[in-house]
């Protein structure tokens, strides 16, 4: 990097400011100044053959559009879905053709399930070898298709331009998504005029719907009448910032509130009115009061299965008020009574106005006796876990982990037992404060996810929370974080498996343990160093504070390697197919 | 449950199979599928034939309409509408009899003959994807070489009031 710093230096004179342009120029540049105006300054990728006429320019464009060079695709769209979800804003991963662009793969189809707003740029063949098999050709465009909101094979310069500005466009607007541009070796370098055109959109039905006020006034009356009313609130409330509004709203009503896996920090989790997550590790008391509510309020969620177990006895005596921007989610899975297509943070300002106008009720008071049954699911299984003198239990590390951040750290998950312990365990206070792989279960998304928030939000504590297991899927991008002198914090809750697999084989396959020992791993500390990055280990609950402290303390990258006891489970658990009331509680 | 629904997309390389791809990741049956242009010919109009309860055609209106280049989705079915399918029929005849008995048959359904050998015939019928099945079985007796069916298009009735008969008879 110094290295690269001072050529550049020695080269300032070819550094591009970006002007307006009735010169023609090539489609690399056209790229390079697109991005640019659609305000992008941070770009995770890796080069290749195809790619070379954009990195030419990327050079060029060094001091107004920050490179990351990951060491793995994958680690360059997860990189960008960080920043993406840390922020709201459009990221952007540039890839080449063929192997670069199934590499990305993964982390495309992550993005389209969590509807997280991304623009990935893969190179391809020039256009006159297409459909020969040519060397790293692929089908981008066919292979990435079902897991993007829209994608380009952009096979003409003039169309570059426009291609790149919609792409923005339908990233971002709407329901979110990945939008994939795949650009031919041959087009980058093809000569066109930049025209600073923005609006010549074949079609521009993503807007977001405008909110039916009378259906939602329904709604609204219908809640006011509701003796057992629960709202169920999703990753919608966190992408439209609806937080603020549905606080005003809940407060106003009175009523029990349960986010989703993907809607943690929507709602504060140490909210009186906060029942904590819902779903197969949701509490108790989330369960429970969905089981028996006579109304579910679900806003900017989807009915997913690992919300709901068996469907016929999710809420069976509710009626439904759905609330989402996508209208095919209303109705998909569960039929609501009153079905509202808007954003949800439009509903609930609308919500809040209404109520506003109705004047000051006590719903409290009428909905005392709901509290009452409420209060006593919670006293009678609140999220537990028993301490041990000798070994570490994962919930302390993520309890401890809340204590010497101030329960203020952004916290990144990858996906397993661990993500659910932090998902239980670490209180959240704000929205975008929990970042997770929810809808498609990346195992490898944490590390270079929260590698991607620390460079979108560096005034922000960042901490990645990894398995063992995931750790090992994307180490890789460690380095990418030295490089760039990205203070990344991981900590590892090694446990030495694969550990939820290894529950569900405990639980539901006769603890037959098959293929999920990870005891032969690295030694993660070593490793740590190897990269240049800080490593330290705790093994014993006595030790584990002051190791976490010091990690955070260290102006650096840290690795922490947290041994906790190896056969722990995440409870309360509601078997696959099963209904969401019958939890196992331990 | 049988459904038409016509889908206006722009007529750009892709979209089509954007639309297929979507009805076999979300498991709906594709029957026919026909595509051509609209009057502007930078949009299509895709008229597929799908079966599946009034839930699985409402997913797959709303699942269509979410794609960036499609500008209009909607259940030709759940008004009074037209449709027609076209099928080429290739039919060995090899006797005079056997002839006979298709020329009745054509008369009968009102198709054509549109090409003759010494021993073959095809036929030309447009109908409903109905009428389009029976003609087949009718012919069965014979020997029927080769079938190629069009997919069915559909359209709308003028009057939503007017019935099918009456219609019919104003020479719709």
């Amino acid at each position: 990097m110094l290295e690269a710093v001072s050529i550049a230096q020695n080269v300032a004179n070819e550094v591009h400011v970006p002007t307006i342009s009735v010169e023609p120029i090539r489609g690399a540049e056209i790229l390079m100044r697109a991005l640019v105006d659609n305000g992008v300054d941070t770009v995770f990728g890796l080069p290749g053959g195809a790619v070379l006429h954009i990195y030419d320019e990327m050079w060029r464009y060094r001091e107004a559009v920050t490179h990351y060079l990951v060491r793995h695709e994958q680690g360059a769209v997860h990189a960008a879905e960080g920043y993406a979800r840390a922020t709201g804003k459009v990221g952007v991963a540039l890839v080449t053709s063929g192997p670069g662009a199934t590499n990305a793969v993964t982390g495309i189809a992550d993005a389209y399930m969590d509807s997280i707003p991304l623009v990935v740029i893969t190179g391809q063949v020039p256009t006159a070898v297409i459909g020969t098999d040519a060397f790293q050709e692929v089908d981008t465009f066919g292979i990435t298709l079902p897991i993007v909101k829209h994608s380009y094979l952009v096979r003409n310069v003039e169309d570059l331009e426009n291609a790149v500005n919609e792409a923005f466009y339908l990233a971002s607007t709407g329901k979110p998504g990945p939008v994939v541009i795949d650009i031919p070796k041959d087009v980058t370098a093809q000569l066109c005029e930049y025209r600073e055109s923005r609006t010549d959109f074949l079609s521009a039905q993503v807007d977001a719907p405008a909110c039916d006020r009378e259906m939602l006034g329904v709604a609204l009356e219908r809640i006011l009448t509701a003796k057992k009313p629960v709202f169920y609130v999703g990753g919608g409330v966190v992408t439209s910032g609806a937080s603020d509004a549905l606080g005003k709203v809940v407060e106003a009503l009175g009523v029990p509130v349960t986010p989703t896996l993907m809607g943690l920090g929507g709602f504060p989790t140490a909210h009186a009115q906060c029942l904590g997550m819902l779903g197969m590790h949701g509490t108790y008391t989330a369960n429970m009061a969905v089981a028996e509510s006579d109304l579910l309020v679900a806003i900017g969620v989807r009915f997913d299965d690992r919300v709901t177990g068996k469907l016929a006895e999710f809420a069976p005596n509710a009626e439904v008020v759905h609330i989402d921007i996508d209208a095919s989610n209303i109705g998909k899975i569960r039929k609501p009574q009153y079905p509202v297509v808007a954003d949800a943070r439009v509903a609930l300002e609308i919500m809040s106005e209404m109520l506003t106008s109705k004047g000051a009720t006590n719903h409290r008071e009428r909905l005392g006796d709901w509290w009452g049954e409420i209060r006593e699911w919670q006293k009678a299984v609140p999220l537990s876990c028993e301490y041990s003198e000798f070994e570490i239990k994962p919930q302390q590390v993520i309890e401890t982990l809340h204590e010497v951040t101030n329960g203020d750290a952004i916290i990144v998950s990858d996906v397993g037992q661990h993500q659910m312990w932090a998902a239980q365990f670490y209180p959240f206070k704000r929205n975008r404060q929990w970042i997770n792989s929810g809808g498609l279960g990346t195992m490898g998304f944490g590390l270079p996810a929260a590698m991607g928030a620390q460079i979108a939000v560096p005034d922000r504590q960042v901490v990645a929370i990894v398995g063992d297991g995931g750790f090992q899927m994307t180490n890789q991008e460690i380095i990418t974080a030295i490089q760039y002198k990205v203070p990344l914090k991981v900590l590892i809750m090694n446990n030495g498996y694969l550990g939820m697999v290894r529950q569900w084989q405990e639980m539901f396959y006769e603890r037959a343990y098959s293929e999920v020992d990870l005891s032969i791993s690295p030694d993660f500390v070593k490793l740590a160093e190897a990269y240049g990055a800080q490593g330290l280990r705790a093994r014993t609950p006595g030790e584990l504070k002051a190791v976490l402290q010091e990690g955070l303390d260290f102006d650096g990258v840290t690795i922490w390697d947290i041994v906790v006891s190896k056969e722990e489970n995440v409870f309360p658990i509601v078997p696959v197919g099963g209904a969401s009331r019958n939890m196992i509680l331990k | 449950m049988r459904h038409t629904i016509s889908i206006i997309v722009a007529n750009q390389p892709g979209e089509l199979s954007r639309i297929v791809g979507l009805f076999s990741a979300r498991g709906f049956n594709i029957e026919t599928i026909t595509v051509g242009k609209t009057l502007e010919p930078e949009w299509s109009k895709a008229t597929v034939v799908t079966l599946g309860d009034d839930r699985t055609v409402e997913q797959i209106i709303k699942q269509c309409s979410r794609l960036a280049r499609v500008r209009e989705v909607k259940a030709v079915t759940s008004l009074p509408h037209i449709e027609r399918e076209m099928a080429l029929i290739d039919v060995s005849v090899r006797s005079g009899d056997e002839r006979q008995e298709v020329m009745s048959l054509v008369e009968i359904f009102r198709a054509k003959v549109v090409d003759i050998s010494h021993d073959r015939m095809i036929l030309e019928l447009s109908g409903t994807m109905d009428k389009v099945d029976t003609f087949i079985e009718m012919l069965r007796p014979m020997t029927v070489n080769e079938v190629t069916r069009s997919g069915c298009v559909a359209i709308n009735r003028l009057s939503r009031l007017m019935s099918d008969e009456v219609a019919v008879a104003a020479g719709a």
